[in-house]
């Protein structure tokens, strides 16, 4: 059914659909609408048999998850930025115990300084955790993905977290075609756990293990993960069959076929590189953009595949590892090893700044032309940075310096060139 | 799957049971209990966390007709119990973080919930840091929304798995890792640390109670009046450790005894936040006796001594009585 909605209600709606049995819910922007959606369909009795539960942090959040996710409930939880960091030891923890909990992450910022917009820092901090992590790039994909992710962690016995790009997707009101109770019924099964707490039959989980067969279960993790680079286009393909749209798989490209210059991207911004790639394209540049749907795991062989016949890679990620730069980066360029090309690191939009059709068209002008620095900061406002460089130089101070950037800018909103 | 109870495992009260009612004889006498915790753990000897877990937990058991769930923090009870690929659990057990095992267990009281499966109970279990520091917020968190969870705390007032660091539990004056007996005031400070029954009761949770190891069938009672109770539920049992406290391992139950004679421990139940009974102090004795015997004090006793401390616990000591009323009138008199 159409719908008009926000994305995070329509994310809502798409998890009832899957029938989840325990909800944790812990409120933090901009993840917060999805569970309060969830929390009205369990109150008024829509969603029934559910456990609604409001826990008094994410870590609580995450542990209440382990539990009723280890006594054989499906389970989902949502959290974004600072909430995920509180919670990452029991994220680690669940996919260490192999449990398939469902999370949407609303990618947000990581302070200091305290930022509520979107980037993906957050996710990306996770990266290493073990839970399968798949990037939305609409609302109507992000729901499709909630479907796919409790199908695809219980298969393979692995928590999933299912990345949307904070208020650009969460808030933004779109289209939407809901897919109906029997359909959702049909695709996915009920959860039935490999093992599961239970009195007649007592397992111990959790237990201590030493050097001796740490790095087996440690490679085990990688290797279901390997698996589920199998099962991701397949599920992706029965999902398209069932209700008729693509949404998910590992990678997705767009006028990639002759492309010189290949742009990597993740999430919502992939629909703001595609309108540049045909302005440019009208112009006569080959270019094209390889959205990556999986980045947990990470599709080295279907990235490689699409990139193989470029000349260059400009990767546009919204997350940054200082001190070197990009994270995707890191990654797409293991894919590319012996490949002849040149890599370009874009790190744009942190913190919620805008990303233009106007930058990207400029950056990707350059990347053809060679004059694109290696790694390059999008509309990185360089008056303020020497300003504040100057000032540092001058005298040396320790603490925070956003306020004096603040105050160069004049402003305190979120800028928009 | 669940390992048969040899006699010798039928603990030291087998023949002072034969004289009491069956009812009132300890679970732990029986051959047909559910040995939860079995032999061939890792515990120390004389362990009183083994002890506290195994009585705690078979009274549990047979509360719920052998219908139980546990969940356990980080520390020496889930180390010793689980060192890969054995365990001595023989009920559906799981560990997760140290800091977590009440929302895991809210965790598995809800899937439980929701899958109509009434008659099957959780508790979560762990030591001191587990529960007044690390796990406190989880812990406050079940109580609070009343989860259907008993909470089992084993005291024994340090991070023992880590070598004996100082906890919020740990007793002014006590000597621990992190808490030297040097310096002008060794040991632990006085005035810091904090008491989870009492914050447990300003809850107002169904059930609160303490417990120690020196009267086991006063534990095996309390387990199984929490688990007659729905809700959040809160057991803390005084539990020595004769590696942490540097007390010899057959001291265990007689230092635990003390700590109740002695008023450092008061022993008591508490119903939606009010009193409802303690354990009267049966023969009174001065807070010396209690620390004499553990190294973790043993700077208040060298050269001179320091009576000035001792005094200071002795105050402490007389707080409780006075408080929980731990004297009967005429012997107070």
């Amino acid at each position: 059914m159409l719908k008009q909605i926000e994305g995070s209600h329509a994310v809502a709606e798409s998890v009832a659909l899957c029938r989840p049995e325990v909800i944790c819910a812990y409120p933090i922007s901009p993840q917060t609408h999805i569970v309060e959606g969830l929390g009205e369909l369990v109150k008024d009795g829509t969603l029934s048999p559910c456990e609604f539960i409001n826990v008094e942090s994410e870590f609580a959040a995450m542990s209440v998850a382990i539990g009723s996710s280890a006594a054989g409930a499906r389970t989902y939880t949502a959290t974004a930025s600072q909430g995920l960091l509180f919670m990452a030891e029991a994220v680690f923890n669940a996919s260490g115990l192999g449990l398939p909990i469902v999370m949407t992450v609303a990618n947000r910022a990581i302070g200091a300084p305290i930022n509520i917009w979107n980037d993906h820092s957050d996710s990306m901090s996770q990266r290493d955790c073990g839970w399968l992590q798949l990037f939305a790039e609409t609302n109507q994909e992000a729901l499709d993905l909630h479907i796919q992710a409790f199908k695809l962690g219980e298969e393979l016995s692995m928590p999933v977290m299912v990345c949307m790009d904070g208020f650009i997707l969460t808030h933004a009101y779109e289209r939407v075609d809901m897919p109906s109770q029997a359909d959702v019924d049909a695709f996915l099964p009920a959860y039935e756990p490999r093992q599961v707490l239970d009195p007649t039959d007592p397992v111990s989980i959790g237990a201590m293990v030493g050097p001796e067969a740490f790095m087996e279960v440690r490679y085990l993790a990688h290797a279901k993960q390997t698996m589920a680079l199998e099962r991701i286009p397949q599920i992706a393909h029965e999902f398209a069959e069932r209700f008729g749209r693509n949404s998910g798989g590992l990678v997705r490209s767009y006028r990639c076929e002759d492309a010189e210059t290949i742009v990597v991207a993740l999430g919502s911004v992939l629909g703001t590189i595609k309108d540049t790639v045909d302005d440019l394209r009208l112009g006569g540049m080959k270019i094209g953009v390889l959205g990556i749907q999986s980045f947990r795991p990470f599709p080295l062989a279907a990235v490689r595949a699409v990139l193989q016949g470029a000349k260059r890679v400009v990767v546009l990620e919204k997350s940054f590892s200082v001190g070197i730069g990009g994270v995707v980066s890191t990654d797409v360029r293991m894919a590319m090893s012996g490949l002849n090309l040149h890599g370009y690191t874009v790190i744009a939009g942190l913190g919620g700044r805008a990303i233009t059709k106007t930058s990207l068209a400029r950056t990707f002008a350059q990347a053809e032309a060679g004059t694109l620095e290696p790694l390059t900061f999008l509309d990185l406002d360089w008056r303020i940075v020497n300003r504040q460089l100057e000032r540092e130089a001058a005298m040396r101070r320790s603490g925070p310096i956003a306020e004096n950037l603040l105050r160069d800018v004049g402003a305190v909103a979120s800028k928009v060139h | 799957m669940a390992t048969p109870i040899k006699f010798y495992q039928t603990g030291t009260f087998t023949v002072g049971n034969r004289l009491l009612a069956p009812e009132q004889r300890s679970l732990q006498a029986s051959t047909e209990r559910s040995n939860s915790l079995n032999s061939g753990h890792r515990a120390c000897q004389g362990c009183g966390e083994a002890l506290g877990a195994r009585y705690a937990v078979d009274a549990a058991m047979r509360a719920t007709d052998g219908k139980l769930i546990a969940a356990n923090a980080t520390g020496c009870l889930e180390v010793f119990s689980t060192p890969y690929p054995e365990t001595s659990w023989q009920l559906p057990w799981i560990h997760s973080l140290f800091g977590n095992a009440a929302a895991v267990g809210t965790g598995i009281a809800a899937a439980l919930k929701v899958k109509g499966k009434h008659d099957v109970r959780v508790i979560a279990q762990g030591g001191d840091g587990g529960t007044t520091d690390i796990g406190f917020g989880c812990l406050s968190g079940m109580f609070e929304r009343n989860d259907d969870v008993l909470y089992i705390c084993y005291d024994n007032e340090a991070y023992m798995n880590t070598g004996v660091q100082r906890s919020s539990a740990t007793p002014g004056a006590a000597r621990t890792a992190t808490t030297m007996a040097v310096g002008p005031n060794p040991g632990a400070t006085f005035g810091q640390g904090k008491n989870v029954p009492l914050i447990a009761m300003a809850h107002e949770i169904p059930y609160v109670a303490t417990a120690t190891v020196a009267d086991l069938r006063d534990l095996e009672a309390k387990v199984e009046k929490a688990m007659s109770v729905r809700g959040a539920r809160y057991l803390h049992v005084l539990v020595p450790c004769p590696l942490g406290w540097g007390a010899a391992s057959h001291d265990t139950i007689r230092l635990a005894r003390l700590a109740r004679e002695t008023g450092i421990f008061p022993v008591f139940e508490a119903e939606n936040g009010e009193v409802t009974a303690v354990t009267k102090i049966r023969s009174r004795v001065p807070v010396q006796d209690y620390l004499k015997p553990q190294k973790r004090f043993a700077h208040l006793f060298s050269g001179a001594g320091d009576a000035a401390t001792i005094a200071k616990i002795q105050a402490d000591a007389d707080r409780n009585i006075r408080r929980f009323k731990l004297l009967d009138e005429e012997i107070a008199a």
